[in-house]
């Protein structure tokens, strides 16, 4: 197992000013996998990140890279390197001059540095682009250049802490895609930081859900989506209808006045759960022909889909289908057991 | 390019207070003629040539080298203050600033007066030095004294400009050079350093500037005999009544400045902007 670890963190924590920013963070990182720390701003992803690339000291806990504890090594002696989030590119050095800067430090021959660059200057798509200032590149050309920057010192592990935060919407899909190749081709761990969710869905093998310093859930994206630990997981990846439920027993569940099939095992009888089923899971029928029965109260159009707000009873369901029902309309709505998710109550919820 | 009526007031303004004394200046310079009027003016060029006399060459040898001399000393004391300053909390940055700033807020000539009594044959050094049973040090009346005075007087001028550039420093600009390999040394030398050269050539400017043409000092603190390139203009103007003379010499010195700037601006790396007057 500790091979394939390329970083384990053991219990770290972290206070500023007496606020607990992390709290005994658990995590191993492996080898070769494109890691995301997810979570809202505040939840200790980018001070994890900054543990990590040794900006940060712990007040509590370990840093263990291949084996090895860095938790007191400074920062220009961890075979690791950061993308920083806006950039951090040296303004009063050409392009050439700011990717070989790391090599410069390590005193590598002229000939060599020259080689490099140029090399991963074609990684980033940039060839020629060595005399050109930093002001006259665009900022996905820049987050390009920072990328080459920490790779061309080739570590064994790249931090990015949200990198594409500040470009278009256009320009970070492409940049995503891109990221995703670039982490295959060169193969390196990659720990990505961001608050975006499709983000992280789109380009990481592990995910950690991240809250109040806590890690909520690690997983792979489909496990993340699919299996959501608790109600913080379920709401912050994607939409979904989150209510209360009881177990009556193994693959038995009461919501909403009636008993359903389930999936899920292993609750206590008559123990009080969480059941949360994503809007595209609801299927809409004909009056009669459903599990449920309900109005529609409202109708946004989202593109592929509409988003339909459902009263059924005193609850209100959220409905995504590709099929418009106009307001007022009644209608019937059906899950499938597959799609009925069961979580564990959070006590201090 | 239309001018706006708005922008009248300040030409008018530049008029009478810049170029009207800068062109008599210029024409009293090339000129000889009766004292303190324009009537009867001679073109020449004596007044030049007069300068060329190995006396007044030495003046002005001696205020450049005082000059460089004092501009050297702010900025070794300078540059590290300011970096102090800039590593600071921002609550304890501005009440250094502040502290900093405080004597600037008195009289300049109070200022230098007040050395007159730490430095003076009998003053508080040697008060101290006497009881202490030591003999009294000569304090004053050189040009050690004159360059301490200079010291003293424009340090701010050359920690604030630098301390401005600094602290805009992105700090994830160092945590970069650190994360690349950087030690602290390198980080300084590869990333602190060169990003605050307009800061430090601005300090150069402001200080070098009134050193080289401060009259004030070198009076008080070098004695009556001293004599400074700007206590040559005073004498001139306003004992002597030359102001021919006067205004050639202060010709020559604007184009001592205006030298020395562009050699400083030579240094200044970075073109956009630009931190000097060049």
């Amino acid at each position: 197992m500790e091979k394939t670890n390329a970083i384990q963190l053991k219990n770290i924590s972290k206070e500023y000013d007496g606020v607990k920013v992390l709290d005994h963070i658990n995590l191993n990182i492996r080898k070769n996998e494109f890691l995301t720390l997810l979570g809202p701003s505040g939840c200790g992803k980018t001070t994890t990140l900054r543990i990590i690339g040794g900006f940060e000291q712990p007040e509590e806990g370990n840093i263990i890279f291949e084996g090895k504890d860095i938790t007191e090594v400074p920062p220009y002696n961890r075979q690791i390197n950061t993308v920083f989030q806006k950039y951090a590119l040296f303004p009063h050095m050409n392009i050439f001059d700011n990717i070989a800067f790391g090599l410069k430090i390590k005193k590598m021959p002229k000939d060599e540095i020259k080689l490099k660059v140029k090399e991963m200057l074609r990684l980033v798509n940039l060839q020629g682009f060595e005399n050109r200032s930093i002001a006259s590149l665009s900022g996905g050309q820049q987050q390009r250049v920072a990328i080459a920057r920490a790779l061309v010192n080739e570590p064994k592990v790249l931090l990015l802490d949200e990198p594409l935060g500040a470009l278009d919407l256009k320009l970070r899909k492409d940049m995503q895609i891109e990221l995703k190749n670039m982490q295959k081709r060169v193969g390196i761990t990659f720990i990505y930081v961001t608050h975006d969710q499709e983000e992280a869905l789109t380009m990481s093998d592990t995910i950690v859900v991240m809250d109040g310093g806590v890690i909520q859930q690690v997983g792979t994206p489909v496990d993340i989506y699919n299996e959501p630990k608790n109600v913080f997981v379920a709401e912050f990846i994607g939409e979904s209808n989150i209510i209360d439920g009881i177990m009556h027993d193994d693959y038995l569940v009461e919501f909403a006045g009636k008993v359903f099939d389930c999936v899920d095992k292993g609750f206590e009888r008559m123990e009080k759960v969480d059941v949360v089923i994503r809007p595209e899971d609801l299927e809409i029928t004909s009056v009669g022909n459903g599990m449920l029965t309900g109005v529609v109260t409202s109708v946004i159009f989202k593109g592929v889909h509409y988003e339909m707000m459902v009263k059924s009873n005193d609850m209100e369901w959220m409905i995504h289908s590709t099929i418009m029902k106009p307001v007022g309309t009644k209608i019937g709505m059906k899950v499938i057991p597959d799609n009925i998710h069961i979580m564990k109550k959070v006590m201090d919820q | 390019m239309k001018m706006k009526w708005t922008s009248y007031p300040y030409i008018l303004w530049m008029i009478i207070f810049i170029v009207v004394p800068l062109t008599l200046i210029l024409l009293f310079s090339l000129t000889v003629g009766e004292e303190g009027g324009i009537g009867n003016l001679q073109f020449t060029l004596d007044n030049f040539k007069r300068f060329l006399d190995p006396k007044y060459i030495d003046v002005l040898w001696i205020s450049i080298s005082l000059a460089l001399k004092s501009t050297a000393i702010t900025l070794l004391l300078g540059y590290p203050m300011a970096m102090i300053i800039a590593g600071e909390k921002p609550s304890k940055r501005n009440l250094m600033i502040l502290l900093f700033v405080i004597p600037m807020w008195m009289n300049f000539l109070l200022r230098t007066y007040a050395w007159l009594t730490l430095l003076g044959k009998n003053g508080f050094i040697n008060y101290i030095l006497t009881k202490l049973g030591f003999a009294p040090l000569n304090l004053i009346y050189n040009d050690r004294a004159v360059l301490l005075g200079m010291v003293y007087n424009f340090l701010p001028f050359m920690v604030l400009p630098i301390y401005s550039v600094l602290v805009k420093i992105d700090n994830s600009l160092i945590e970069a050079a650190e994360d690349l390999g950087a030690n602290k040394l390198k980080v300084f030398s590869r990333v602190v350093f060169p990003l605050s050269i307009p800061g430090i050539i601005t300090g150069i400017t402001m200080v070098f500037m009134p050193a080289v043409s401060t009259f004030v000092i070198s009076r008080l603190l070098g004695g009556g005999q001293y004599m400074l390139i700007g206590n040559l203009v005073e004498q001139q103007f306003l004992w002597v009544g030359d102001w021919h003379f006067g205004s050639a010499i202060s010709i020559i010195m604007m184009i001592f400045i205006l030298i020395t700037m562009a050699i400083t601006a030579k240094f200044d790396t970075e073109k956009e902007g630009g931190g000097g007057l060049w």
